[in-house]
């Protein structure tokens, strides 16, 4: 049987090795963390259906451990070729195609030292969030119960000052949906979305957004904010402009949540000059066309599945595991 | 004390304070038709209003002031409003435009 | 005590000897002790070798801001400084104003990304002067060199910025000044949005900053703003802003980077009062405002009339008081050789009595 190995054990790595079981290879998994599981095991729930994060890992994993799939976890990839996969200890593992599912990195909020993450309490970023939610503990940092609470989208995301120019795409829905959370928890809070442009891209979310404007009553400003400080309360005093009046707008909130994007793997430009495979200027790997080969790498023998490539949703991560998987199978056998 | 006269004064700030506005007529607005914060500013009300084509009247704006807490002039802009109802036609998110220059006068007659 | 985790990654080299000095314009008037202070302090307490070269002029960066100097011109008068500095023998250049310290560091910026400016400079220079110069080893402000050295002054302080009378560290306000490190962040220690400068001097002289909602918010100087009576109305109202924002702090002192920021927020409290009637220090006075070289000065024991403090709009006694320092109130008003140089009226921000010795001299 044919050799195929996964790198990375996220949605897509977890998926692709699902399918190529399937298509009658014999896949891989390398998983640089602990478990399997990528990103996504730091989330609560999903868009635009709230539902856990956890089940959908849960699922996926199952499905793996059943079809007995081989899974090498805390082993992290130093370079691969098409036909070898050599580990950060040294070990080379052989292997007749490489499917990349190594994923993103989250934006780190403290590179936009405006808005004083890491330095003012109760600025968190949608990550930090994620993390509360799942714990149960939505809270200020002295424990008591926001009042107003202000999302910023775009952080990290079409920013050049950041060398961030690409959309990350679903930090906008993920916005709407964590906006909707806290006014489930906190009814008599006032929640503001700070947006440059809202982009609802996938099918419901235009739907949930008009929704979260609607009957949870979330205010909208087209605006990004400019600065973040600390009031003598213990607030944090945000400003931006309201483009829609032409007026500078000004507020103070007891929490600020910023939505980090999705920004490239610094390992991408590593396995490209290794492996003769592109990056976009973006930073993310290029696959070989973004029509016809969208899974398919510009080297023989190395296919693409997931954020890799560019921010995508769980959803379209899944799918791409599929495309890979057959697209990587096709390969081998044909060889 | 009387005030020496340096030929300037302090320019008041322009910001929208929303810890300073009092929103609780924008709080009525809004629940009463809470449609109107489904606008997302396209402006295709703005572009065929009948009046805001010959005067500043610019329909978006006042009403997103009014969300905002700036209650100041609301009234006489919407007065300005003829009824025709052309914005209503047009709007992308069925807000009941009309309706929403009504609500706001009916609201805003003190201001 | 104000939070922050960015300032190592602003990091600049600067000298540790043999300075060429430039002078500010405006701080000759409204600060005349700062700048000697300055000169005192690294010649005196430190050992440090400076020239105060009388040759060297103006930046002319007013005139730049204000749409009255040329791009051009500017880039050859700061060529010719370098020339100055390196016809006497130095290379490192510090420079006294915030101002002229962008204008630096923007032209320096200019001729690395368009080297065909600076070409263009050497020639302008040749033609209108005959000399040629070289760009110097490493530009610095004068707060930096004073931060630099932060820690050696802590060591021969005198007094520290503490209340003499609890013994709790004062609430410092500072001010950076824009054209430090808003244009290029990385020329200024700590960036744009915690600059450090200050703070690390304030820190190390038993201090405490005050992070205030409005604190990165501009002083409105702006130059051609300010300077047209027509537009000082928004001016103002910057500085207006920023005191509006950080009075329920009740800061013991600010402290400004920039010639422009010290006066600003030093006049423009006298301004408000007089307009408005609102102060915004203790006892419905000013809040004083300090350069830090006279805050340098007085942590290391110098006379405050010695540093020029008499020549401040808000009355410093306060803080003096505050911090301990013995002073004579009847010199306040005396110059040079023991001189009168004159009283100013009494207004809402000061706090002195009004009916001191100098009027019986009077």
């Amino acid at each position: 049987m044919k050799r195929v190995i996964v790198i990375g054990g996220g949605v897509a790595g977890m998926q692709t090795a699902l399918r190529l079981a399937d298509d009658g290879c014999d896949p891989l998994i390398l998983e640089k963390e602990g478990e399997l599981g990528g990103k996504l095991r730091d989330w609560y729930v999903l868009f635009p259906t709230f539902t856990p994060a956890s089940e959908v890992l849960a699922e996926l994993k199952g499905r793996v451990i059943r079809r007995g799939i081989e899974v090498r976890t805390s082993a992290e990839v130093a370079a691969f070729t098409p036909h070898s996969v050599t580990l950060a200890g040294g070990e080379t593992l052989a292997c007749d195609a490489v499917v990349v599912a190594t994923g993103f990195t989250l934006f780190d909020a403290r590179i936009k030292e405006e808005y004083g993450y890491g330095i003012y309490d109760n600025v968190v970023t949608s990550a930090d969030l994620e993390r509360m939610f799942a714990e149960g503990r939505v809270a200020k940092s002295d424990g008591s119960r926001p009042r107003r609470i202000a999302f910023l989208h775009c952080v990290g995301s079409r920013d050049e000052k950041v060398c961030q120019s690409h959309c990350s795409r679903v930090c906008c829905i993920t916005g709407v949906k964590q906006a909707m959370e806290m006014k489930r928890l906190f009814p008599e809070a006032d929640v503001f979305n700070f947006y440059m442009d809202i982009r609802m891209f996938g099918p419901g979310y235009e739907e949930m957004y008009r929704e979260a404007q609607q009957r949870c009553n979330i205010h909208f400003v087209r605006g990004r904010i400019s600065e973040a400080s600390p009031t003598i309360d213990g607030r944090i005093q945000i400003k931006a402009e309201d483009t829609l009046t032409g007026r500078p707008l000004k507020m103070s909130v007891d929490m600020l949540v910023l939505l980090v994007g999705m920004r490239a793997n610094d390992s991408n430009a590593r396995f490209a000059a290794q492996s003769g495979v592109e990056r976009s200027p973006s930073g993310f790997l290029a696959p070989k066309s973004l029509f016809l080969d969208g899974v398919r790498s510009t080297a023989e023998g190395i296919f693409y599945a997931g954020t890799v490539t560019a921010p995508k949703s769980v959803g379209e991560c899944v799918c791409e595991g599929y495309a890979a998987a057959d697209a990587a199978a096709e390969y081998v056998k044909e060889r | 004390m009387a005030a020496i006269n340096f030929g300037y004064t302090i320019s008041k700030p322009r910001a929208i304070d929303i810890d300073r506005n009092n929103l609780r007529k924008s709080d009525e607005i809004l629940h009463e038709m809470p449609e109107l914060q489904a606008c997302i500013g396209c402006g295709s009300c703005t572009a065929v209003c009948t009046a805001g084509n010959l005067t500043s009247f610019n329909f978006r704006k006042v009403h997103t002031l009014v969300r905002r807490g700036e209650y100041e002039g609301a009234y006489e802009e919407m007065n300005k409003c003829m009824l025709c109802g052309k914005c209503r036609l047009v709007c992308p998110r069925g807000i009941n435009t009309r309706g929403v220059a009504m609500l706001i006068k009916r609201k805003l007659g003190d201001f | 005590m104000m939070k922050r985790n960015s300032w190592n990654e602003y990091q600049k080299q600067i000298a540790d000897d043999r300075y060429y000095y430039g002078r500010s314009c405006i701080r000759q008037n409204f600060f005349p002790g700062s700048e000697k202070a300055f000169i005192d302090i690294l010649r005196g307490d430190l050992g440090k070798d400076l020239l105060d070269d009388p040759l060297h002029s103006s930046c002319t960066g007013i005139g730049y801001h204000s749409d009255i100097v040329p791009l051009e011109t500017i880039m050859t008068v700061v060529a010719r400084q370098f020339a100055l500095m390196g016809e006497a023998g130095y290379e490192n250049f510090v420079t006294s104003c915030i101002t002229s310290f962008g204008v630096y560091t923007e032209v320096l910026a200019t001729w690395a990304e368009f080297p065909e400016t600076e070409e263009r400079t050497r020639e302008n220079l040749f033609k209108a002067t005959g000399r040629e110069f070289r760009k110097p080893a490493s530009l610095a402000h004068t707060s930096d060199v004073m931060f630099h050295f932060r820690e050696r002054i802590a060591a021969q302080a005198a007094r520290r910025l503490v209340n003499a009378a609890t013994g709790e560290p004062l609430k410092v306000v500072e001010h950076i000044g824009c054209h430090y490190a808003k244009i290029f962040p990385k020329s200024g220690i700590g960036g744009s949005e915690f600059p450090y400068v200050l703070a690390g001097m304030v820190e190390a002289w038993g201090g405490e900053c005050v992070d205030y909602p409005e604190r990165r918010h501009c002083c409105g100087f702006g130059f051609r703003n300010y300077l047209v009576q027509a537009n000082r109305g928004y001016s103002i109202a910057n500085s207006h802003k920023k005191l509006e924002s950080m009075a329920p702090y009740k800061p013991d002192f600010i402290v400004a980077n920039c010639p422009g920021c010290a006066m600003f927020l030093d006049k423009w409290q006298y301004a408000i009062a007089e307009m408005e009637g609102t102060t915004y220090g203790e006892n419905g006075h000013g809040i004083p405002v300090l350069t830090y070289e006279e805050m340098a000065g007085l942590v290391l024991g110098y006379d405050p009339w010695e540093l020029g403090m008499q020549m401040h709009q808000v009355d410093v006694e306060p803080l003096l008081d505050k911090m301990g320092v013995d002073y004579d109130p009847a010199a306040k008003y005396l110059g040079r050789n023991g001189k009168y140089i004159g009283k100013p009226a009494s207004a809402v921000v000061n706090c002195s009595a009004t009916d001191t010795v100098y009027d019986i001299r009077e």
